[in-house]
């Protein structure tokens, strides 16, 4: 066998209370693109972060083409051509792309006065931009200018601009639309012909199956196992990443009336900065719809206009069947309307405050008395919703952005079920939530739709999707592009969704 | 907890520096006059710290201060009865909030810009209003106003209604009833989570279901009418108010005491307790400062250095516990 171009063997890592890192072993042969796999708090951006020169190993050996390494920082790492791209870009927005792809590598005249070689760097740079397949004209485009797939893209050719020979990807699709992840597998596919090497984090199965040569799957900072590429299915990842068999992953015991009301009416709902076409659907009592769609489909727009945050300006919303007048998120809390929004971290909770605080904030009318917010109520509240969502949380004090991605999460569900919903608009309900919190979710989805709420999920996973979905609506460029009922198929789902018609 | 630490241990220190620098420092009288301006600070203490837990800043205070002083004397001089004149004056003040505001809110105008030109404005109003104006003045215009402004003078600034000694520091006694109201919404009702939320996440506290503008433009307004009240009691403690100076730096004062007492600049942090003790620094340090026979040249020199000194051990405080959590 050859030289692997990066081997890590039996590395440790150990912060203080958790063994984020216990003994993990793995392989990267030169131009090959390996998927690292698991859950969250499994140990993958430790890994990442001693390969690349973050952290120190506590314990275990890195080779970089049969050579030992020890890198003293990222800078390091960068130079001896192990280059990690982050899941949050770290490009400076206000700069043009050209400053960005020599920030602190800027070509220079000799001298104290470090005159800037303008001419040198963008020449070089004309040559790495058409590397990661970007139009030339962006050169001197300021990077917030950009959409967010491009800045992707000049990240990685960034990196390139030094001799790279490994590039770890952390979750580099998690903000791209269809068009620009294609474009992405073009430019690793490009990488991987010149020899370089790619780590790829993921959570999204078809791409992993799609773009990596094997997956390297972790649990609880061990080594859990390997699939080669054929072997690459959702099954064999899930019960490597959760070390059994997800029986009842999308578990379904409510059964929808197909004669069950509309709760929810959006009847050719036009909304301000939206698209020309209006939108119509229905939700009904007890059901979960589904909503499919592309990144940039409109679904999240849609949303937010029937909670009321963005402007209707044709149509109506109808709850019961009775016109529903939103005119800002108050008006549809207290119709009973409740929105989980798809950046919790922004729209969902106060992260710096406690989890009861973000439990209480939107109850605080139903817990006060004539004395101001009673403590008493409000722990009693806490403490309900903490057991009954089994949120893992030390108190009902803490900061709540201290929490795992699955946990806040379960405290937004939390802050609107002790309102009691009559429609729940879930927005990307599982998004950065691990397997095992996304179970409980899914669970708790079925159990309000059983009790007749009427519950909108949009989605753009598709296993999510058809696991969960009693009907699917698709929307394609604003508008309501098709609804499909009885079985589902992800290639029905997709024609709508890129503007193909219903069979 | 460990916020107010750093501004009670710096209070003590301050104290006791005092108490040890000249037997008079300590007397009753002294205490009792430091107390007083300790007092009028927090009262504007208290309205900018509100309007920095909901994530904002209010640079007009100074200005509104002045003015509504001057207004306070011109509207009594303009024959307004003293008891009438002081509901007048706090609604003005109100109303320049209630502007604010709306300008903030509904313009969604940064309200460090507002406010900065609401320094300017207000203070252009006053100089139009007059000069200089004094209770002498208005008293001398209409003796028929001179029992009540001496009774108003008895109660908001404690000062005996016959022959003007300090009896009681009332402006202190105002501070601690109205940091107590401040207390009871931060701490027990709806509202104060509203603001904690605004302060931290404006977005995360509208998806809940607040009306983060409302609450907004009420936190100025009181922040404004807080103020104007200070108009009343700088003119009643004062021999006189000119135009074109008094109340100047208020502001600076206010956030100064706002940030010592534990306010974040940043929003969504600050208790009342803190409120009132980082209002009470800066009358001791003066005071310390005076007694120490300093010219007064230095006075701004010292009082900079060291609420810098303070601010820095306070961080180094923070920090450590921050880790240690």
């Amino acid at each position: 066998m050859t030289t692997p171009r990066l081997s890590v063997t039996a590395a440790r890592k150990e912060f203080p209370g958790v063994v984020a890192l216990d003994g993990v072993s793995l392989a990267l042969a030169p131009g090959e693109v390996l998927a690292v796999v698991g859950e969250n708090g499994a140990g993958k951006s430790t890994l990442m972060k001693i390969v690349a020169g973050v952290y120190a190993a506590d314990a275990g050996e890195v080779q970089l083409d049969g050579v030992p390494v020890r890198f003293a920082g990222p800078g390091a790492a960068a130079e001896a051509g192990v280059v990690l791209i982050h899941q949050e870009l770290n490009l400076a927005e206000n700069l043009t792309v050209l400053d960005n792809l020599f920030l602190g590598r800027e070509v220079t005249t000799a001298g104290a006065l470090r005159l800037l070689n303008r001419r040198e760097m963008a020449g070089r740079a004309a040559g790495l931009l058409a590397r990661v397949g970007l139009p030339a004209d962006r050169l001197y485009a300021r990077v917030e200018a950009l959409p967010p797939g491009e800045k992707q893209l000049v990240e990685i050719a960034r990196s390139l601009g030094t001799d790279v020979r490994v590039l770890i990807m952390d979750e580099p699709t998690s903000s791209l639309t269809q068009r620009e992840t294609e474009t992405l597998y073009g430019v690793i596919d490009g990488l991987k012909a010149t020899g370089v090497s790619v780590m790829y984090i993921s959570h999204r199965l078809a791409e992993v199956k799609r773009c990596c040569d094997r997956a390297v799957v972790l649990r609880d900072g061990r080594n859990a196992g390997e699939l080669a590429k054929a072997d690459i299915t959702h099954d064999n990842l899930v019960r490597l990443m959760v070390g059994r068999d997800l029986k009842q992953f999308y578990p379904k015991t409510h059964r929808p009336e197909p004669s069950a009301p509309a709760v929810l009416t959006v009847r050719g709902v036009r909304y301000r900065g939206g698209p020309e076409t209006p939108a119509s659907f229905d939700v009904r009592a007890g059901e979960v719809l589904g909503m499919a769609g592309l990144v940039g489909a409109g679904r999240t727009e849609l949303s937010e206009a029937v909670f009321g945050v963005r402007h209707i300006t044709a149509g109506e919303v109808l709850l019961n069947d009775r016109p529903l007048a939103v005119r800002t998120p108050r008006d549809a809390i207290e119709a009973g309307v409740l929105l989980v929004p798809e950046d919790r971290r922004l729209h969902g909770l106060v992260l710096a405050e406690g989890v009861g605080f973000n439990l209480s904030l939107p109850n605080l009318a139903g817990l006060s008395t004539a004395l101001g917010v009673s403590r008493s109520r409000e722990a009693e509240m806490h403490r309900t919703w903490i057991d009954r969502l089994r949120v893992k949380t030390p108190s009902a004090a803490q900061p709540v952005g201290l929490l795992s991605g699955g946990n806040q999460q379960k405290v937004v569900y939390g802050k609107w079920l002790a309102r009691g919903p009559k429609v729940l608009v879930l927005d990307e309900p599982t998004r950065g939530v691990d397997v095992g919190a996304k179970a409980e979710i899914y669970a708790l989805i079925d159990e309000l739709a059983g009790k007749g709420v009427a519950v909108w999920m949009i989605t753009s996973d598709m296993e999510e999707l058809l696991g969960m979905s009693d009907r699917v609506v698709v929307m394609h460029e604003g508008r309501v592009a098709g609804e499909l009922t009885g079985t589902v198929s992800e290639e029905a789902v997709m024609r709508l969704a890129t503007g193909g018609a219903a069979t | 907890m460990t916020r107010i630490l750093g501004v009670l241990g710096l209070l003590v220190a301050l104290y006791a520096a005092l108490a040890s620098s000249d037997p008079n420092a300590g007397r009753p009288d002294n205490l009792m006059s430091v107390a007083n301006l300790q007092g009028r600070y927090g009262v504007i203490t208290l309205g900018a710290a509100l309007v920095i837990i909901v994530g904002g800043i209010d640079l007009s205070i100074g200005a509104v201060v002045g003015c509504s002083a001057v207004l306070f004397g011109v509207l009594m001089n303009e024959g307004v009865h003293p008891f009438a004149a002081v509901p007048a004056v706090a609604l003005f003040g109100a109303t320049v909030g209630l502007i604010n505001g709306l300008l903030i809110t509904r313009l969604k105008l940064q309200p460090f810009l507002v406010t900065l030109c609401g320094m300017f404005v207000y203070r252009g109003v006053a100089r139009l209003l007059g000069g200089t104006i004094g209770q002498a003045s208005v008293i001398e215009r209409h003796p028929e106003f001179k029992d009540a402004i001496r009774t108003l003078r008895y109660l908001f600034i404690g000062k005996s209604p016959t022959d003007g000694d300090l009896l009681f520091p009332a402006q202190f006694v105002i501070l601690l009833v109205l940091a107590a109201v401040v207390g009871f919404f931060i701490r027990r009702t709806a509202y104060g989570r509203y603001w904690y939320a605004i302060g931290h996440s404006e977005l995360a506290a509208k998806y809940a279901g607040v009306n983060v503008n409302r609450q907004r433009v009420a936190i100025y307004t009181v922040c404004s009418a807080l103020a104007a009240v200070t108009g009343v009691l700088l003119f009643l403690d004062a021999p006189s108010v000119q135009s074109d100076n008094a109340g100047n730096a208020y502001e600076l004062y206010a956030i100064l005491g706002a940030v010592l007492g534990g306010c974040s600049l940043r929003g969504g942090e600050g208790t009342a307790v803190g409120m009132v003790l980082g209002a009470m620094v800066l009358p001791v340090l003066e005071n310390l400062v005076t007694f120490q026979g300093a010219k007064s040249d230095v006075i701004p020199l010292v009082i900079g250095a060291t609420l810098l000194f303070g601010a820095i051990v306070d961080e180094l405080i923070r920090g450590r516990s921050r880790v240690h959590r």
